[in-house]
């Protein structure tokens, strides 16, 4: 595809700004808490659209459009059930400790309630993990820009890290939570006109159900799927789920979605997930601090309209193959595409299948059986331009790139001009999942680890120097694992992964930190790492249904020398979705007992008084009295609670 | 913090929206440049909006930017 002068203009204006709005902040970084924390002095407007903002990296839009066309609505239980009612909470029940306490970072807060111990292992873990979130994010984009624009991998991949490191260099947090603000705006204008044509082209919202009722009868013919299902299990967010993992697309039974997403995974990402917390830290006051979630939570409700309904139209477009659209096929490798070639002229005058097979086995993935024979006869009656050629082994791949799902309605609907903003709209999704990560990941470094084990006493000038220094190691770090996770297609799945190994133990342990008294430091700790290495056994030990043991789990029964089938079967999860959450789950329930167990057997380490500010029962209550009644945090939240209820009724 | 945010997201979408409905009417005889999006010229609809937008949004840091000089 080629883009236009205009499609550049409108990126350069974006990339000038974001860079900009750096460089004008610059002469505001005077100290370190500037840098780190913006001075404490965002309203909460500006909060509330950055923190949401900081979590529309590469999980939402390519993620999410793609959930949307392989499970359908169902999708919109990662918004209505994994992620407003956490953000209530956060606001209502978790901020007045994290901002009351004046702690700078979330791990910092552990330390204040617990000791160095939990400190540290939440702060290795989280900046580990926030590099990974960042390598993610940026190699999707890479993948994304080289094979639909045809840039250099490495070179895109370098040039969109160097404008990150421009403005977070030069403006830090600031910088960061307003080029959020700038980028919401733009993903949110660049998107909405692409929605709007995909769903006008399909013929509104009741065409795109009754085309994915027929899809759910036979998703194999669009290679959703292997198995058939009821015909709502993709317009249908409840009932397939009610009936049962193998009623629904995703595998998963409610419980899993209720308790592992809804209460383990969101609220452990929500609510101590220091990425999210931070732009709610830098509020300018407590009731800022507080609204801030809220205010995050308007936008996040509606969002499903535009990241996941982009994937439903799209299956809805590739039933009809109006104007020949199809979902993208996965793209063969230019490696293998050579091998590719031979196979498809050596199998002149085989039979079809074994055609097939090898041709299959040349570019590593399914293929069309009658779209491989055409090509083999054609190939064998006279010489094909190579071009040709080419296109029509890519054509012939059965298997779905879902991550290119939202490009592929981008290209097939948007005209020179559209079509600079929308992928500028795309740029601006990845630019600020990374951005959000390295901020996080300096604070976290330069306050949690650095001047906490490494270098205590030092002027605030060299704790400045050392967040700018290590913003750059980070961003070179996160480079890194871009690269390492080239490998792996389904950045999704590893996403959530990882927040399972990290997160899901971590909730269970500031729900008791926060809300029990009791709890220990000894506790917390063993706890914490009883949940963590429970993920990390839980994870070699189960598999997945369709899933070699190895890298997605149970690689502990590989090396005991055990194969896949003779595995106890009550470890194979029907399907990687409900592999995380069940993982989750045990993580969590295992921290909790844990931390509830030890705290029992062990002596109180602080008294009362050390822990006022930090724990709920020794704290004042918040007074929201001086804000009128329409303003105060619980009454915003019950609404927002009750609107969740409702559109999850709406879409049953 | 000093930056009113307002003002450059203001500024850049007054740009864009300039940007995209003038691109729009220049190509608007070229139909076959918008068969694509459903025969609507989407650069100016869609230009005109971020204009109004960007506009709206200077106009909101109007006061605080009086109030401040």
């Amino acid at each position: 595809m080629e883009l236009k002068l205009i499609d550049y203009a409108v990126m350069l204006v974006y990339v000038g700004f974001v860079v900009g709005i750096g460089f004008a902040l610059r002469r505001y970084m005077k100290t370190s808490t500037d840098f780190f924390l913006s001075g404490r002095s965002i309203p909460a407007w500006v909060a509330g659209l950055a923190f949401i903002s900081a979590n529309l990296g590469a999980l939402e839009l390519v993620g999410m459009a793609a959930s949307g066309a392989k499970y359908g609505i169902a999708t919109c239980h990662f918004y209505w059930v994994g992620a407003i009612p956490a953000m209530v909470f956060l606001a209502v029940f978790m901020m007045p400790f994290y901002y009351g306490s004046k702690a700078r970072s979330v791990p910092e807060y552990l330390k204040l309630r617990f000791d160095e111990r939990t400190r540290a292992l939440n702060s290795i873990s989280f900046a580990v993990m926030t590099l990974f979130a960042s390598g993610i994010s940026m190699n999707a984009l890479a993948k994304l820009l080289h094979q639909l624009l045809g840039w250099n991998y490495d070179l895109s991949l370098w040039i969109c890290s160097a404008i990150v490191l421009m403005y977070v260099l030069k403006g830090g947090l600031t910088s960061a939570i307003y080029t959020e603000v700038l980028q919401f705006f733009m993903i949110v204008l660049g998107f909405a006109p692409v929605v709007y044509l995909g769903l006008k082209d399909v013929g509104g919202w009741g065409n795109v159900k009754a085309a994915l009722s027929q899809v759910a009868q036979n998703p194999g013919a669009l290679a959703l799927n292997d198995k058939t299902f009821q015909a709502d299990a993709w317009s249908s967010a409840w009932k397939p789920l009610l009936a049962g993992p193998s009623h629904n697309p995703m595998g998963v039974d409610w419980f899993a979605i209720v308790f592992g997403l809804g209460f383990v995974l969101s609220f452990g990402y929500w609510c101590t997930n220091f990425l999210v917390v931070q732009r709610a830290m830098a509020a300018r006051n407590m009731s800022a601090a507080r609204n801030t979630p809220l205010i995050a939570a308007v936008p996040k409700m509606v969002f499903p309209v535009l990241v996941i309904l982009p994937g439903m139209l799209a299956v809805a477009l590739a039933l009809s193959g109006k104007d020949g659209y199809r979902l993208p096929p996965r793209v063969v490798d230019s490696g293998k595409y050579a091998a590719a070639v031979v196979a498809v002229r050596e199998s002149a005058g085989l039979d079809a299948r074994s055609g097939l097979e090898k041709v299959a086995a040349a570019t590593g993935y399914k293929m069309s059986e009658t779209k491989v024979a055409a090509l083999i006869r054609d190939v064998a009656a006279g010489p094909l331009e190579e071009k040709v050629l080419k296109d029509r082994i890519q054509d012939a791949v059965v298997e779905n790139d879902y991550d290119g799902v939202i490009l592929s309605l981008v290209k097939k609907y948007c005209p020179p001009g559209l079509m600079g903003l929308a992928l500028t709209a795309l740029l601006a999704s990845f630019m600020s999942g990374m951005a959000g990560n390295v901020t996080a990941f300096n604070t976290v470094w330069t306050y949690d680890l650095y001047q906490a084990y490494l270098a205590k006493d030092k002027t605030d000038a060299h704790y400045m120097w050392m967040g700018r220094a290590v913003t750059v190691v980070g961003i070179l770090l996160s480079i890194v694992c871009a690269y390492l996770v080239s490998r792996w297609s389904n950045a999704m799945d590893i996403i959530q992964l990882v927040f399972g190994f990290v997160n899901a133990p971590l909730f269970a342990t500031f729900l008791l930190g926060m809300f029990w008294r009791r709890t220990t430091s000894h506790g917390a700790f063993f706890g914490l790492l009883g949940g963590t290495m429970a993920s990390a056994l839980f994870h070699s030990l189960s598999s997945a249904l369709g899933n070699a043991l190895g890298i997605k789990g149970g690689y502990l029964w590989l090396l005991l020398g055990v194969n896949l089938e003779s595995m106890p079967k009550f470890l194979i999860f029907p399907s990687d979705m409900a592999q995380n959450f069940w993982l989750a789950s045990f993580a969590f329930t295992t921290c909790l007992s844990l931390t509830l167990g030890i705290s029992l057997l062990t002596r109180r380490t602080k008294s009362d008084a050390e822990l006022t500010g930090l724990v709920y029962s020794l704290t004042p209550k918040q007074v929201d009295e001086s804000q009128a009644w329409y303003q105060r945090p619980a009454v915003l939240g019950s609404v927002l609670l009750a609107g969740c209820v409702v559109l999850n009724i709406l879409f049953w | 913090m000093g930056l009113d945010i307002r003002i450059p997201i203001g500024m850049m979408f007054t740009i864009l929206g300039l940007l995209l409905s003038g691109y729009g009417m220049v190509t608007a005889s070229d139909s076959a440049l918008y068969a694509r999006s459903l025969g609507i010229n989407v650069n100016i609809c869609w230009g005109a909006a971020l204009l109004l937008f960007g506009l709206v949004m200077l106009a909101f840091s109007l006061p605080a930017f009086f109030k401040k000089k």
